[in-house]
C-alpha cells in the first residue's frame, strides 16, 4: 500500500526514477511536471486523442488515464527514449523520411503506439497498422504518411535517405522535423519557469447571462495559495479585442455580461496544486441567464434582442458581388438547379490546445505562446493592455496545429494582464473542454442558391445568399462574409451573378476563422448545383464543369480577368481516366446485388484567392550572411506544421543558389523577424514565399557586388552579418466596389477531387474508399509537402462532410465531437498540376485550404451517384443519409 | 488530503470497503476522462495491484472473468466460440490503449448505456460476483445495472468477478457495433447474441441491445421466435415487436427513430451472421 507521503518508483527510458507526486496524479502530469519529460503530450486527458500514449511493459496506454502510483515497479517508456545516442530509431526515420510529422504534437503518440505494434508483430499488415494506431489522432496529416512510415519499416526496408540539401522542387525533408521526432520540440505547454505561477479561467456555462461576482475574500482564505483573481476590472487597456479595427468587441474579461458558453469571466491565479484544486462552484458567481439567440436566423428574426449596442439588427457585415441581370439571365435558361443547404459549426481540433506563459521584464511583457500570428498577437495586446506594440514581445512556441484557430487570442491576455500585476511568470493550458467551448469555429452557414445554364451546358446565372451565424463577436466574421461572395460562383465563368452574405450574432461560440473561411460551405451548394444542372442537361458532370472552368482569359464574377495560372481544366483532364474507371466499377458493383451496399463516385471543384481579399497583406524577409558563409533567415512566417519554414528555406536556397542545408532559420519571435503577416488565407508560400525570395536575391547581387571577397574579410553591419537582403512582398489587388467589382486577389489555386464511397443503405452509414485529387499549385515547391497539405485537407474535408459538428453543451470533448481517425481515411492519389504563376515564387501558389475544400461536396455527390439521394445538410451522419434514403424510398 | 489505497491482498480491499466508502479504480478509462479539468481529490481504492483478480478462470460449471481482466487479456485468452461475440466487442473498445488499461468489470460497473460489454454479458446470461468482508453473492447481469450509471453494487462490495456459466450445448457468440467513425467510437446502437444449437438448429438463442435507453435489453421475443430455427436458412425478419424493449432516445449521435431503424438492420445481420 502506498501512503500520499511515499515515493513511487519505476523506470523510465532506462532510468530508475521515484517521484513524490501524490498516487492518483495522472502519470502524464507527472512525466512531464516532475521528470520534465515533455515529449509526452496532453491533448484531452480523456484518453480521446492518444497524445499522451507510452509504453508500460512494452505495452502502449493513455499516460492520461494511469495513476501514478500504478507505475510503481514497472517500465515506462516514451518518446524521450526511442532515439539511441543521438541516433534516431528505424521509426523515427521513416517518420521524418516520409513527412509523417506536420505539426508533430501527435508524433509521439503515433511513435509509441507503433513501436507497441512492431515489437509484438515485426511484419505488420496495414490493417494491423490501423488497429495499433487507431488511439491516436491526427489532424494535420490525413493519416496515409504515417501508415506508409511504419509499414516500411514493417517491410525492413533500409530507411529512406532524407534530403537535407533541395531547392525548389525537391523532396526536401522538414527542416525543423528532429524536435518533433524526438520529443524535444516545445509547444505551448512545454517550456515554463519554475516560479511560474498558474492561470485558470473561470467561463460562462451559460449562452447568456448577467452576472455579479461576490465578495472573494472566503474563497481566498479557504485558499490560500490563491494569490489573485482577476476580473474585467484588471484589464488595463480598452477590455474589448478582434481581429478588425470595427471588430473590438470581444472582452478578455466579461464585464458583467456573456454572450456564449465559455466565455472568460474571472481568471484565478495560483500555485498550480491551489489552482487545481478550486471547483468553478466554490467560486461565487451569480448568473442570471437570458434567454439565448441561437441559430442565425434567430439572430435576425424581428425584435430578437441585440448582442452588441452598436448593431440594430445583429448583423455584423454583409457582403455582395453583382454582375449582370442574373434574373434576366435566368428567364432564358435552358436548365435551373436550386437548394438550401446547411452547414454545422465546426471546431479545429488541433491537438495540441491553447497554451502559453508570460512575465513581465520591466516596462515590457513577453509572452511565449501558442500561434499564427505573432504580429497581431503582439498589436491586440498592447491594445488591450495599453502599452504600445513594442512594449510586448511575442516569442511563439511549436504550433501543434491551428488550420486558423490560433489566429484569434486565447491565453494571450490573461496571462500578459496577469504576470504584468504581479510581476511573476504566468502560464495557462487550457483543457480540451475549456478549449473546444472558448475558441472560436468554423461558421454555420445556411445559403440558398440557384444556377442556370443554357442548352449546351454554359453557365448562364448564379444567385446565391448565404447568412453565417458569427456568433457572439466579430472575430474573423467580416472575412468570411467578404470571401464568400468572391467565390460563390464555383471556378466557373459565370456572366450573370447576385452573390450576397450576411455575418449574424447569436449567443453561440465566435465564428472564426477555419481553413477556407467561409469557402467549403459555399462549395457543398456550387458544386451540387452543379451536377444537378449537369444531369439536367444530360450533361456527364465531370465535361460539365471542364466546359465552364475559369482559365485564362476568363473574366470572374468580381470583373478580374485571370491573366495566368488557372489549371482547373488540367485538374479535371488528369481526373478523367480515374473518373471513367471508377465511375464504371462503381456500376458495375451496384449491378452485382451487393446487398445493402451500393458504391458512388462524385467530383467537386474549387478556387480558391490566395490571400487576404482586397487588403494590403505584405510579408517581409531578411537573410544576412555570417562571416563563416554560413546563411541566417529570419522569418515571422510562423509553421504551424503546414511547413512554411521548410518552404521559405527551399525558396531562399533556389533563389542563392546554396543547398537548403547552408541556412540556418530564425523564426517567429516579434523582437527579431520583420512581420510575415498572418498563417492564414493560405499566404505564406505565395506571400512570405515572395519576400524570401527577394531577399536571397537582394543578397545574391550584394554577394556578387563583393566579387571575390574573403566574407570572413568583411566588417560586420549587424552583430554577426556582413551582409542583409531584404524583400518585401505586397500581392497586388484593388478594393471592390459596392457592387463588389475590383480584383480581391492576385492569384487563386485550383483543384478538382474525386470520391468513391460506398453506402451502407440499411445503416445510412459511409466509407470513403478511395480519393483522387488534382490541384494546380503554380509550382510545387515541395511536393511531399503538397500532397501532406492535401492529404491532411481531405481528412478535414470528409470529416466536414460526414462526422463533425459541434454543439455548445454537447459535444465539448473529443468523444463526442468526432474528428476522423486512421481507419476512416481512405488511401488518396494527388495529382500535382503546375501552371506556374508568374506572381508567385518560382511559380508557386498556396495549397493549405484548397485541399479541403471539394472534398466534402465529392462525397456529397458521389452519394447521389451511388443511391440518388441528395443531402443538403451536413455532416452527413449516418442518421441523416438513413433519413433522406427512407424518406427517398431506398430500401436497403 | 485524498487517501489513496492500493493493496495487494482482496481482504485488505474488502476491509477498507467495510470502513468507509470508497471510489473504486482499475483501468482508469472512466474515472479519469469524467474528471477533466476537475480536482482529483476521491478516496480511492487502487484494486491494480491484487493479483488474485488477474487471472480468467475455468471450470465444470463456467468461466470467471476477474475485476482486473482488461479488454486486451480477453482477446488474448483462448476462449470458446461463445465468447466470440464480446472478443469482437473488445477489439472495438477505443483503442489499444484504452483496451490494453480498461475492464470488463469497470465497463459494468461504470454502467454506461452505450458500455459494449454490457449487451454481450445478458447475451452470455453472466452474473456478477460481489465480495464484501465476509460473504460473496452474485446477481444476474441484468439486476445488476439498473440505469445510466446506476448498478446494484452497495458502498461496501466490491465488484471480484463476472461469471459466465457454460452452456449444456454448442454456442456461439457474436457481436456487432454501430459508430459513426472507424476507431475510438461511441456507439450509436449494438447487438449482441449468443446461440446455442443442437444439430443443425438453433436450441436457444439470447439476443440484447444496447445504447437504445438507459440499460441493455435482451429482446425475448426475438429470441423465442428463433428457437427451432434451421442454421443456414435465411433469419426471421426483424419486427417491430422484437424491438418493443427499447427506449431509445434523440442525442447527438442520432435520432430516436433512426436508433430503432438501425438496431433492427443490426440485428438482422447479426442474427444472419450467427445463424449461418
Ligand atoms: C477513448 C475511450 C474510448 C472508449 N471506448 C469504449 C467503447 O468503444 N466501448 C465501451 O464500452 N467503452 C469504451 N470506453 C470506456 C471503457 O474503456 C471503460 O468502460 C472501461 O472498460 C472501464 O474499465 P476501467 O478498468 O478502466 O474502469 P475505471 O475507470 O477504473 O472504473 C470505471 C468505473 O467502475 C468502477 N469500478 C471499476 N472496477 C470496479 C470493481 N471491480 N468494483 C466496483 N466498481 C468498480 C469505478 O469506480 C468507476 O466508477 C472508452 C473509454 C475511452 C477513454
Ligand atoms: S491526452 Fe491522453 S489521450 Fe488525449
Ligand atoms: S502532425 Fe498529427 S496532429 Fe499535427
Amino acid at each position: 500500500m502506498s501512503a500520499a507521503t511515499d515515493k513511487i518508483a519505476f523506470n523510465v527510458n532506462g532510468r530508475d526514477v521515484a517521484v513524490a507526486a501524490a498516487p492518483q496524479t495522472r502519470l502524464a502530469d507527472v512525466l512531464r511536471e516532475e521528470l520534465g519529460l515533455t515529449g509526452t503530450k496532453i491533448g484531452c486527458n480523456a484518453g480521446d486523442c492518444g497524445a499522451c500514449t507510452i509504453r508500460l511493459d512494452g505495452a502502449q496506454v493513455c499516460a492520461c488515464l494511469m495513476p501514478v502510483a500504478q507505475a510503481a515497479g514497472r517500465r515506462v517508456e516514451t518518446v524521450e527514449g526511442l532515439a539511441r545516442d543521438g541516433r534516431l530509431s528505424p521509426l523515427q526515420q521513416a517518420f521524418h523520411a516520409h513527412g509523417a510529422a506536420q505539426c508533430g504534437i501527435c508524433t509521439p503518440g503515433m511513435l509509441m503506439a507503433a513501436e507497441d505494434l512492431l515489437a509484438r508483430d515485426a511484419a505488420p499488415d496495414e490493417a494491423a497498422v490501423l488497429d495499433a494506431l487507431g488511439g491516436v489522432l491526427c489532424r494535420c496529416t490525413g493519416y496515409r504518411k504515417i501508415v506508409d512510415a511504419v509499414l516500411s519499416v514493417a517491410a525492413g526496408a533500409q530507411p529512406a535517405p532524407v534530403d537535407v540539401d533541395g531547392g525548389v522542387g525537391a523532396r526536401l525533408a522538414k527542416v525543423d522535423a528532429l524536435p518533433k521526432l524526438t520529443g524535444a520540440e516545445a509547444y505551448g505547454a512545454d517550456a515554463w519557469p519554475a516560479d511560474a505561477l498558474v492561470l485558470r479561467a473561470v467561463r460562462s456555462p451559460h449562452a447568456a447571462a448577467r452576472f455579479t461576482v461576490g465578495d472573494l475574500a472566503p474563497l481566498h482564505a479557504r485558499f490560500p495559495g490563491l494569490v489573485r483573481v482577476f476580473s474585467a476590472a484588471d484589464v488595463p487597456g480598452p477590455n474589448a479585442f478582434g481581429i478588425y479595427p470595427v471588430g473590438k468587441d470581444q472582452p478578455v474579461l466579461a464585464d458583467g455580461e456573456v454572450r456564449y458558453r465559455g466565455e472568460a469571466v474571472l481568471a484565478l491565479v495560483g500555485d498550480g496544486a491551489t489552482i487545481a484544486a478550486i471547483r468553478d462552484e466554490d467560486v461565487p458567481v451569480s448568473w442570471a441567464p437570458l434567454d439565448p439567440i441561437l441559430g442565425a436566423a434567430a439572430g435576425v428574426a424581428p425584435g430578437a434582442r441585440r448582442l452588441h449596442a452598436r448593431l440594430e439588427d445583429n448583423v455584423l457585415v454583409r457582403g455582395r458581388v453583382a454582375r449582370g441581370d442574373p434574373d434576366a439571365a435566368e428567364s432564358a435558361a435552358a436548365a435551373v438547379a436550386t437548394g438550401r443547404f446547411e452547414t454545422s459549426f465546426v471546431e479545429h481540433a488541433y491537438i495540441e490546445p491553447e497554451a502559453g506563459w508570460a512575465r513581465r521584464v520591466g516596462d515590457r511583457v513577453e509572452i511565449f505562446v501558442t500561434t499564427q500570428t505573432p504580429y497581431m498577437d503582439r498589436d491586440e495586446v498592447a491594445h488591450v493592455m495599453g502599452l504600445k506594440p513594442d512594449q510586448v514581445r511575442i516569442i511563439p512556441s511549436a504550433v501543434g496545429g491551428g488550420f486558423g484557430g490560433k489566429l484569434d487570442l486565447s491565453v494571450q491576455p490573461l496571462i500578459a494582464i496577469a504576470a504584468w500585476h504581479l510581476k511573476r511568470p504566468v502560464r495557462c493550458v487550457y483543457t480540451r473542454p475549456e478549449s473546444m467551448a472558448s475558441s472560436t469555429k468554423r461558421h454555420p452557414a445556411t445559403i440558398a442558391a440557384r444556377f442556370s445554364a443554357d442548352r449546351d451546358g454554359h453557365l448562364l446565372s448564379a444567385v446565391f445568399e448565404g447568412d453565417f451565424n458569427t456568433g457572439a463577436y466579430a472575430s474573423w466574421g467580416p472575412t468570411v462574409a467578404n470571401r464568400v461572395p468572391v467565390h460563390a460562383t464555383g471556378p466557373y465563368a459565370v456572366p450573370h451573378v447576385r452573390a450576397t452574405t450576411r455575418a449574424i450574432h447569436t449567443n453561440e461560440p465566435p465564428s472564426g476563422a477555419f481553413r477556407g473561411f467561409g469557402v467549403p460551405q459555399a462549395a457543398v451548394a456550387h458544386e451540387t448545383l452543379m451536377d444537378e444542372l449537369a444531369a439536367g442537361l444530360g450533361i456527364d458532370p465531370l465535361e460539365f464543369r471542364h466546359r465552364n472552368a475559369l482559365r485564362v482569359g476568363s473574366v470572374t464574377a468580381t470583373g478580374q480577368r485571370l491573366e495566368a495560372s488557372a489549371g482547373l481544366q488540367a485538374c479535371l483532364d488528369a481526373l478523367r481516366p480515374r473518373w471513367r474507371d471508377l465511375r464504371a466499377a462503381a456500376e458495375a458493383f451496384n449491378k452485382t446485388g451487393a446487398g445493402a451496399l451500393r458504391r458512388g463516385v462524385g467530383v467537386a471543384c474549387m478556387w480558391y484567392g490566395i490571400g487576404n481579399t482586397s487588403m494590403s497583406n505584405p510579408s517581409e524577409m531578411e537573410i544576412g550572411v555570417a562571416r563563416d558563409g554560413r546563411f541566417t533567415l529570419f522569418s515571422g512566417a510562423l509553421d504551424i506544421g503546414q511547413g512554411s519554414n521548410t518552404i521559405m528555406t527551399q525558396i531562399a536556397a533556389e533563389a542563392l543558389g546554396v543547398p537548403a542545408s547552408r541556412i540556418r532559420l530564425v523564426t517567429g519571435d516579434t523582437d527579431l523577424t520583420r512581420d510575415a503577416g498572418k498563417t492564414s488565407a493560405s499566404r505564406q508560400t505565395f506571400v512570405s514565399g515572395n519576400a524570401a525570395r527577394l531577399a536571397a536575391e537582394d543578397l545574391r547581387a550584394q554577394l556578387a557586388r563583393l566579387g571575390n571577397t574573403d566574407l570572413a574579410a568583411l566588417p560586420e553591419i549587424s552583430p554577426g552579418f556582413v551582409a542583409i537582403g531584404r524583400g518585401r512582398f505586397d500581392p497586388p489587388t484593388t478594393a471592390l466596389d459596392a457592387e463588389g467589382q475590383g480584383v480581391p486577389y492576385a492569384t487563386y489555386g485550383f483543384a478538382a477531387q474525386l470520391a468513391a464511397i460506398e453506402v451502407d443503405t440499411g445503416l445510412g452509414t459511409i466509407k470513403v474508399l478511395r480519393i483522387v485529387a488534382a490541384h494546380d499549385v503554380g509550382r510545387a515547391v515541395n511536393p511531399q509537402q503538397v500532397e501532406g497539405q492535401i492529404h491532411g485537407g481531405i481528412a478535414q474535408g470528409l470529416g466536414l462532410a460526414l462526422m463533425e459538428e459541434y454543439v455548445p453543451g454537447r459535444t465539448e470533448n473529443l468523444h463526442d465531437y468526432l474528428i476522423p481517425t486512421i481507419g476512416d481515411i481512405p488511401p488518396i492519389e494527388t495529382l500535382l498540376i503546375e501552371d506556374a504563376e508568374p506572381l508567385g515564387p518560382f511559380g508557386a501558389k498556396g495549397i493549405g485550404e484548397p485541399a479541403l475544400i471539394p472534398t466534402a461536396p465529392a462525397i456529397l455527390n458521389a452519394l447521389h451517384h451511388a443511391t440518388g439521394v441528395r443531402v443538403r445538410r451536413v455532416p452527413a451522419t449516418p442518421d441523416r443519409v438513413h433519413a433522406a434514403l427512407r424518406e427517398a424510398g431506398v430500401a436497403p | 488530503m485524498a487517501s489513496y489505497l492500493r493493496p495487494r491482498e482482496l481482504d485488505e480491499a474488502l476491509r477498507a470497503l467495510r470502513i468507509a466508502p470508497r471510489v473504486v479504480l482499475a483501468g482508469g478509462t472512466d474515472y479519469y476522462p469524467a474528471r477533466v479539468g476537475k480536482p482529483l481529490d476521491d478516496e480511492i481504492l487502487d484494486i491494480s495491484a491484487i493479483d488474485a483478480l488477474l487471472r480468467i478462470e475455468e471450470d465444470e460449471a463456467g468461466w470467471r472473468i476477474p475485476a482486473r481482466c482488461t479488454w486486451s487479456a480477453l482477446i488474448a485468452a483462448s476462449l470458446p466460440p461463445l465468447f466470440d461475440g464480446l472478443k469482437a466487442a473488445a477489439r472495438e473498445v477505443g483503442g489499444a490503449q484504452i483496451q490494453n488499461a480498461g475492464t470488463l468489470c469497470g465497463n459494468v460497473c461504470n454502467a454506461s448505456p452505450a458500455a459494449d460489454g454490457v449487451p454481450n454479458l445478458l447475451a452470455l446470461d453472466a452474473r456478477v460476483e460481489l465480495s464484501r468482508v465476509g460473504s460473496v453473492r452474485e446477481v444476474p447481469i441484468a439486476e445488476f445495472v439498473l440505469g445510466n450509471r446506476r448498478t446494484a453494487r452497495e458502498a461496501d462490495e466490491l465488484v471480484t468477478a463476472l461469471r459466465v456459466p457454460r452452456p449444456g450445448r454448442p454456442a456461439r457468440g457474436a457481436f456487432a457495433k454501430l459508430g459513426a467513425r472507424r476507431y475510438l467510437v461511441i456507439s450509436i446502437v449494438m447487438a449482441a447474441a449468443v446461440i446455442e444449437t443442437e444439430g443443425d438448429a438453433v436450441a436457444s438463442a439470447r439476443i440484447a441491445v444496447g445504447a437504445c435507453g438507459p440499460v441493455a435489453r435482451r429482446l425475448p421475443h426475438l429470441e423465442a421466435r428463433l428457437a427451432g430455427h434451421r442454421l443456414g436458412m435465411p433469419a426471421p425478419a426483424i419486427e417491430a415487436v422484437d424491438l418493443e424493449p427499447l427506449t431509445p432516445i434523440d442525442d447527438v449521435r442520432g435520432s430516436a427513430t433512426y436508433r430503432r431503424d438501425a438496431a433492427a438492420t443490426v440485428l438482422a445481420r447479426l442474427v444472419e451472421g450467427a445463424t449461418r
